[in-house]
C-alpha cells in the first residue's frame, strides 16, 4: 500500500513538474511578444469559468475522454491505435446515414445506432487486428494508413447518390429527427445550453473500462502482455488473440467518440463538423492520463478548458494557438517526467531488493563466482 | 579498417546478402524503365488520355514527389540509426513555417531553404533529446512532437503573418520562389512532339519536356540527398558505424562506436530532411498555408517503409506517390481511369508469368484480378476519384499485406537503448 502511495505521489509530482515546465516555456513565448503572462491566466481563467464557456468544456471533454479511452485500451496491452481518427470519423459517418434513414421506435433506435457506430470502429480496427495477427504488420503504419483511406472512403460514401444530402453549402448525411436524438442534461444551470446526455456513456465507459481492466481475467491477460508478450504467452496466454480482442475493443470505443455530438448536437454527419485530428488529441490525453480512468477524466478536462478559454485571447490580440504549444510541451515534458520516474522507481525497488536479499553484515565476502 | 570489417560481418545479415545478390543491376532497371514506359504509352494510345505522360504530368511529379522523398529520406537516416520517427510530419510543418517566413522576411528563397533546415532542425533535436538521452517511447515522442509543431506553426503564423499583405493567421504572403531552370527551346520543340501524340516518341518528349522545364536549382539539390544519403550510409565507415545502432547498438557500442552521438546526429538529419521538405512544399507553392503538410510527411514514412529501407525503393515509391498525386491534379477522373487499363496489363504480365512458372493457383487469381480490374475499366467511364489520394496508403498497406516477409526493418528499430545495456 504504501508502495503505491509512493509511486502515485511521484507521478503527481512527475505531471506537476511537467505543467511548470510548460507554463514556463508558454510564458517565455508570450513575453518575448511582450504579452504579460499573468494577464493571459487571469483572462483565461475568468473566461473559462464562465458558465456558457464550463458547457463548451463539458461537451469537449466528454468527446475527448471517450477518444483518449478508445487510445489508452491499446496502450495498456503496447498496442498504439492511431487510427481513432478514422474509426472514429467512419463510425461517424455510418452510424449518421443509419440514424438518418432508418425508422426505428424511440429509444430502440438510439441504441442501434450507437451500436452501428462501434460495429463501424470495430471493424474498421478489426482491419488492423488482421493485419497484425495474420501477416505481422505493425498496427502504428496500418492505423496511420487507414486513416487516409478512411478519408477516401468516406469522401466516396458522402456522394450524393449514395449517403450524401445537400444542406446548403455542405454535404451531410440525412438529418436525424427528433426521435432519434439524445437530448441533453441540464447539468450547468443559466449556461444557456444542455450538456451531452451522452456524458454518461462516456462515465460507463469510462467505469467499465476500469472493471474489465482491473478485475477482470480479460484485463488481467491484457496487462500481462502489455507488461511482456513473451512471458503472457509462456503462461498460457493467447497473445494473438488477446492483441485482435484489444484492437477491436479500441476501435469500437472509438466508434462512440462521434455519438455525443451526433445524437445530441449536429444531428448528421459532414466532414466538416467531424475534423481529423481528435485521434491524435485522444493520444496525448491518454498519455497525460497515464492509460488511467481517472486520470485521463481530468486530462481530458484540462485538455478542453485550454482549448476553450483560450477563445478570449484572440479578443486581446493574443493569438490563441499559444495554448496548443502548452499542450503540446505539456504531453513531451510529461511522458519524459513519467520516463524519469519509472526509472527512479526502478532504481528504488533494486536496492530494496538488494537489501532484503543482502547477507547480514560481517559475512565474509566471496570474490568470484566458485569453481 | 579491420574493425569496420568485423562490424559488417556481425551486423549484415544472411538476408540482406543474399538480398544484395538479387538486387537488379542499373542495366535490369533501365530494361523496366523502358517496358514501363513503352506499356504506359500503349495505355495513352489506347484511352487517349493525354495527360498520362504530358510534360505537365512529369514536372508536377516531380515536384509532388520530392516533399515525400525528402520526408522518407528523413525517415531513412532516423530508423537506420534504431529510432522510429513518426514526428516527421510535425517536422515538416515547421519546416513549412520556417521555409515560408525565412524566405518572406529576407525576399531571398535560398534563405527560406535555412528557414527549413532550422524549423525542421528543432523538431530533429526534440526528438532526439526525449528518446535518446530520455529513452522515451519513440512513438509517443513522435506524437508529441506532431501536435507540438502544429501548435508551434500556428502560433508563430499568427504572429509574423497577420496584417501582412494577405498574410494570417492560417497563411503568408506570397513568397519568392526559385525560378525554373529552362533549357531554351526545349519547351517548343518537345511540345510540338508531344502534341503529335505518336507512340513512345510522344511520351519520351513529355517526359524531357518535364525536366528540362520545371527544374528548380533547390530541385535538383533535394534529388542530389538521394545519391549523397546513399553514399553517406553505404558507403563510408561514418555510415556504417550508423547503421550499426540500428542492428545492434551494445554490439556497436562494444566495438567503440558512440551510439548515442551517432543517434542523435542521425535524428537531427533526419529533422533536417524533413524540414527541407517542408520548405520545398511552401516555395512550390509560394505560400505557407496551414495543413499544407497534408500527410506527406506520414506517406514519406510509407513510401521509405515500401522501398524496404533502402534509398532506391524509397525514391521509387515517393515517385510512384508523386505521380498518383499528379495525376489526379490533371485531368483526374479521366487518367486515373485510363491507368486502370495499365494496372489489367500488369497483373495479366504478372499472371503470366506466374502460370509460365506453373504457380496455377497464384497466376489464376492474378490473372481473374486483371479481368475484374478490365471489366471495370471497360463499363464505366471514371473511377471515384475520392478513392485516388489515398492510394499511396492503400499501396503501402498492399504490401505490407503480401510482401512483409522480404521486408527488413533495422533489427534494433524502434527500440529503446539505454548505454552500457547488456542486449
Amino acid at each position: 500500500m504504501r508502495e503505491r502511495l509512493n509511486r502515485l505521489l511521484l507521478n503527481v509530482i512527475a505531471v506537476l513538474v511537467a505543467a511548470v515546465f510548460a507554463g514556463g516555456i508558454t510564458s517565455l513565448i508570450l513575453l518575448t511578444r511582450g504579452d504579460s503572462p499573468t494577464f493571459v491566466i487571469s483572462q483565461m481563467w475568468d473566461y473559462g469559468t464562465q458558465r456558457s464557456t464550463e458547457l463548451t468544456i463539458m461537451n469537449g471533454a466528454t468527446v475527448y475522454y471517450l477518444s483518449a479511452v478508445a487510445v489508452a485500451i491499446g496502450f495498456r496491452m503496447n498496442l498504439f491505435n492511431i487510427g481513432v481518427d478514422g474509426q472514429y470519423r467512419l463510425a461517424a459517418m455510418l452510424a449518421g446515414a443509419f440514424a438518418g434513414s432508418v425508422s426505428l421506435p424511440n429509444g430502440l433506435r438510439q441504441t442501434a445506432t450507437i451500436l452501428v457506430a462501434m460495429l463501424a470502429g470495430a471493424a474498421w480496427a478489426g482491419l488492423v487486428a488482421l493485419l497484425k495477427v495474420r501477416r505481422g504488420v505493425s498496427e502504428v503504419i496500418s492505423t496511420i494508413m487507414l486513416n487516409f483511406i478512411a478519408t477516401g472512403l468516406i469522401a466516396y460514401l458522402m456522394r450524393p447518390s449514395i449517403f450524401g444530402h445537400r444542406f446548403g453549402n455542405d454535404v451531410t448525411t440525412k438529418p436525424i429527427p427528433k426521435s432519434g436524438q439524445v437530448g441533453g442534461l441540464d447539468l450547468i444551470p443559466n449556461s444557456g445550453g444542455k450538456v451531452y446526455g451522452l456524458i454518461l456513456l462516456a462515465v460507463a465507459v469510462g467505469v467499465a473500462f476500469h472493471v474489465v481492466v482491473n478485475y477482470t481475467r480479460f484485463g488481467f491477460d491484457l496487462r500481462a502482455t502489455g507488461r511482456s508478450a513473451t512471458a503472457a504467452q509462456a503462461s498460457g496466454v493467447n497473445v494473438k488473440k488477446m492483441t485482435a480482442a484489444t484492437l477491436v475493443m479500441s476501435g469500437a470505443t472509438a466508434g462512440l467518440v462521434g455519438m455525443p455530438a451526433l445524437l445530441g448536437d449536429s444531428h448528421s454527419y459532414s466532414s466538416i463538423t467531424f475534423q481529423t485530428g481528435l485521434g491524435f488529441t485522444g493520444i496525448a490525453i491518454a498519455l497525460l492520463g497515464r492509460n488511467n480512468p481517472i486520470g485521463i477524466a481530468f486530462a481530458a478536462v484540462l485538455w478542453s478548458f485550454l482549448d476553450n478559454s483560450a477563445t478570449i485571447l484572440d479578443l486581446n490580440n493574443i493569438p490563441k494557438e499559444v495554448v496548443q504549444i502548452t499542450q503540446g510541451v505539456v504531453v513531451l515534458s510529461v511522458v519524459i517526467a513519467y520516463e524519469l520516474v519509472r526509472r527512479l522507481a526502478l532504481v528504488r525497488q533494486q536496492r530494496a531488493v538488494g537489501r532484503a536479499v543482502a547477507p547480514p553484515p560481517g559475512t565474509p565476502v566471496v570474490e568470484g563466482a566458485p569453481a | 579498417m579491420t574493425v569496420d570489417d568485423s562490424t559488417t560481418a556481425t551486423v549484415a545479415p544472411r538476408a540482406e546478402r543474399a538480398a544484395a545478390s538479387r538486387r537488379p543491376s542499373s542495366l535490369y532497371a533501365l530494361y523496366l524503365a523502358i517496358i514501363a514506359l513503352m506499356l504506359i504509352s500503349f495505355v495513352r494510345a489506347v484511352t487517349g488520355a493525354n495527360d498520362i505522360t504530358s510534360g505537365g504530368t512529369v514536372g508536377a511529379t516531380i515536384s509532388l514527389a520530392i516533399p515525400i522523398a525528402l520526408a522518407g529520406l528523413g525517415g531513412l537516416w532516423s530508423e537506420r540509426s534504431g529510432v522510429v520517427n513518426i514526428g516527421l510530419e510535425g517536422m515538416m510543418i515547421l519546416g513549412t513555417f520556417f521555409g515560408a517566413d525565412f524566405a518572406y522576411f529576407s525576399h531571398s528563397p535560398w534563405v527560406g531553404v535555412l528557414g527549413g533546415i532550422a524549423g525542421g532542425l528543432i523538431g530533429g533535436v526534440l526528438h532526439a533529446v526525449a528518446t535518446v538521452t530520455f529513452g522515451v517511447d519513440q512513438i509517443v515522442s513522435g506524437v508529441a512532437i506532431t501536435i507540438l509543431a502544429t501548435g508551434l506553426a500556428r502560433y508563430l503564423a499568427g504572429v509574423f503573418f497577420t496584417g501582412q499583405p494577405g498574410g494570417g493567421p492560417t497563411q503568408s504572403p506570397s513568397i519568392p520562389r526559385f525560378q525554373k531552370l529552362r533549357v531554351p527551346g526545349a519547351d517548343s520543340f518537345f511540345g510540338k512532339l508531344e502534341r503529335h501524340h505518336w507512340f513512345v516518341v510522344s511520351d519520351v518528349a513529355g517526359v524531357l519536356r518535364g525536366l528540362t522545364t520545371s527544374l528548380t536549382p533547390f530541385t535538383i539539390l533535394m534529388i542530389l540527398m538521394f545519391p549523397l544519403s546513399w553514399f553517406v550510409l553505404w558507403r563510408t565507415s561514418f555510415g556504417l558505424r550508423l547503421r550499426s545502432c540500428g542492428e545492434s547498438p551494445s554490439a556497436a557500442e562494444s566495438l567503440g562506436v558512440p551510439v548515442y552521438r551517432m543517434k542523435y546526429i542521425a535524428v537531427s538529419v533526419s529533422g533536417v530532411l524533413a524540414g527541407l521538405g517542408g520548405a520545398f512544399l511552401a516555395d512550390f507553392s509560394g505560400i505557407y498555408r496551414e495543413g499544407q503538410t497534408g500527410g506527406r510527411g506520414f506517406i514519406g514514412l510509407a513510401a521509405m517503409i515500401f522501398g524496404n529501407w533502402r534509398p532506391g525503393g524509397l525514391a521509387a515509391g515517393a515517385s510512384l506517390f508523386g505521380y498518383t498525386d499528379a495525376v489526379q491534379l490533371r485531368q483526374g477522373a479521366t487518367s486515373v481511369h485510363a491507368l486502370l487499363l495499365l494496372v489489367a496489363v500488369l497483373l495479366v504480365v504478372i499472371g503470366a508469368y506466374q502460370l509460365w512458372r506453373r504457380e496455377w493457383i497464384v497466376g489464376a487469381v492474378v490473372v481473374g484480378v486483371a479481368a475484374l480490374v478490365f471489366g471495370w475499366y471497360s463499363v464505366t467511364n471514371d473511377v471515384p476519384i475520392e478513392f485516388v489520394p489515398a492510394t499511396p496508403y492503400l499501396i503501402t498497406l498492399l504490401v505490407l499485406a503480401l510482401a512483409s516477409q522480404r521486408l527488413r526493418m533495422p533489427a534494433a528499430d524502434g527500440i529503446p537503448w539505454r548505454r552500457g545495456q547488456s542486449t
